[in-house]
């Protein structure tokens, strides 16, 4: 059904590899951040503006989008980056992998995951709660640490960076506990 | 340029994680449950190959140093990474995965996307206050990595470093090849 753990570690290796060869290492959680700032300048106009004053050319009213010389403002002003576009096409790449997934399984996705209807039943409601929650959690805990399993774990480790290793040290001493104990039956 | 690599190098990443499994709910949470490993394995011997090659290919000119980017290690990195441990048991995406498992059809992963921009959006709201608290203060000198890699600043300083980090990336391989496929 998916590919077998070498050939997975073969294609994942590739990417990483091929990403920092060409242009920089693969990131994603960032571009949450950016999205945000998007529609956030919709309905605030002067969330993000020109600064010549500042190393990127843009500024901002929020701390987090202005900081680095607000390289994050930047992006918000420019959708056609290459981060975001990354991310943007990661959801196309997801799109033909789920095409090829039903081809070569002959079966739909399964929507509720096992461990879910084990430990509460078919409660498709309270799935997409437990994802929402999870979402908020994981992305709140992905900024603070500066970037998520891609960008510090893979990416990191790969590069022997001290916060690679530190992050996921921390991610899984909670998350192994975590998993066990919520989905236990 | 830049952006046709955007979209060829995202696409197959995108297409890779679908295919390895990793925008399955239940093999991630499997591999945390610990009962079924195929996604630590892959995982362990992705960054095992990427590393050892990167590495080679530093030590051997083939590639530019300027590309690589380590990120600042601060207090931060820890507190992030438990919280992102939990959200990650809980919901059973990590952002990557989440958007991939999107583009597959999982009506779950938009509910995880629509809360990881809310999650996002909270941070953003508090970064002036957290980082005014110190959360984000280098630690290890800031860009720190165990080796060398041209723009970082290393734990460790020597010519056969490199041969250590390559090390390294092939114990993980083989570490991927030793573990079994599920420890419960």
């Amino acid at each position: 059904m998916y590919w077998s753990w070498l050939k997975s570690g073969f294609a994942l290796g590739l990417c990483f590899l091929l990403a920092v060869i060409l242009v920089k290492p693969i990131g994603v959680s960032t571009q949450f951040v950016i999205l945000d700032g998007m529609i956030a300048s919709v309905f605030n106009r002067n969330l993000v503006f020109k600064d010549e004053a500042s190393e990127s050319g843009y500024a901002s009213s929020n701390a987090y989008l202005n900081k680095s010389g607000g390289k994050y403002a930047k992006s918000v002003a420019n959708p056609l980056n290459y981060s975001f576009l990354f991310v943007l096409a990661m959801l196309l790449g997801g799109i033909i992998g789920g095409i090829v997934h039903r081809r070569k399984t002959k079966h739909p996705i399964r929507q509720t995951p096992e461990f879910h209807q084990r430990r509460f039943m078919n409660a498709a409601v309270l799935r997409y709660v437990l994802a929402f929650v999870g979402g908020i959690v994981v992305l709140w805990g992905a900024r603070m640490a500066g970037g998520c399993t891609s960008g510090n774990m893979m990416s990191g480790i790969m590069q022997t960076a001290v916060s690679g290793y530190f992050f996921a040290a921390a991610t899984f001493i909670v998350a192994i506990p975590v998993a066990i104990f919520i989905y236990r039956k | 340029m830049d952006i046709l690599l955007a979209i060829l190098l995202g696409g197959l990443f995108g297409f890779v994680l679908q295919r390895v499994g990793a925008a399955d709910p239940d093999k991630i949470v499997g591999m945390l449950k610990l009962t079924d490993l195929h996604l630590m394995k892959a995982i362990l011997a992705g960054i095992g190959i990427a590393s050892s090659l990167l590495f080679a290919g530093l030590m051997l000119g083939l590639v530019d140093a300027g590309h690589l980017d380590i990120k600042t290690m601060h207090w931060g990195v820890i507190l992030g990474g438990l919280i992102l441990g939990a959200g990650w048991a809980l919901g059973g995406f990590c952002p990557g995965t989440g958007l991939v498992a999107l583009g597959s059809g999982r009506k779950d992963a938009l509910f995880f996307i629509l809360g990881g921009l809310a999650g996002a959006g909270i941070f953003t709201s508090m970064y002036g206050g957290l980082d005014e608290a110190g959360w984000f203060e280098k630690l290890f000198g800031g860009d720190a990595s165990l080796v060398f890699t041209g723009n970082s600043t290393p734990v460790l300083s020597g010519s056969w470093t490199g041969l250590l980090a390559i090390g390294i990336g092939i114990v993980m391989i083989v570490l991927a090849r030793m573990l079994p496929d599920k420890l419960r």
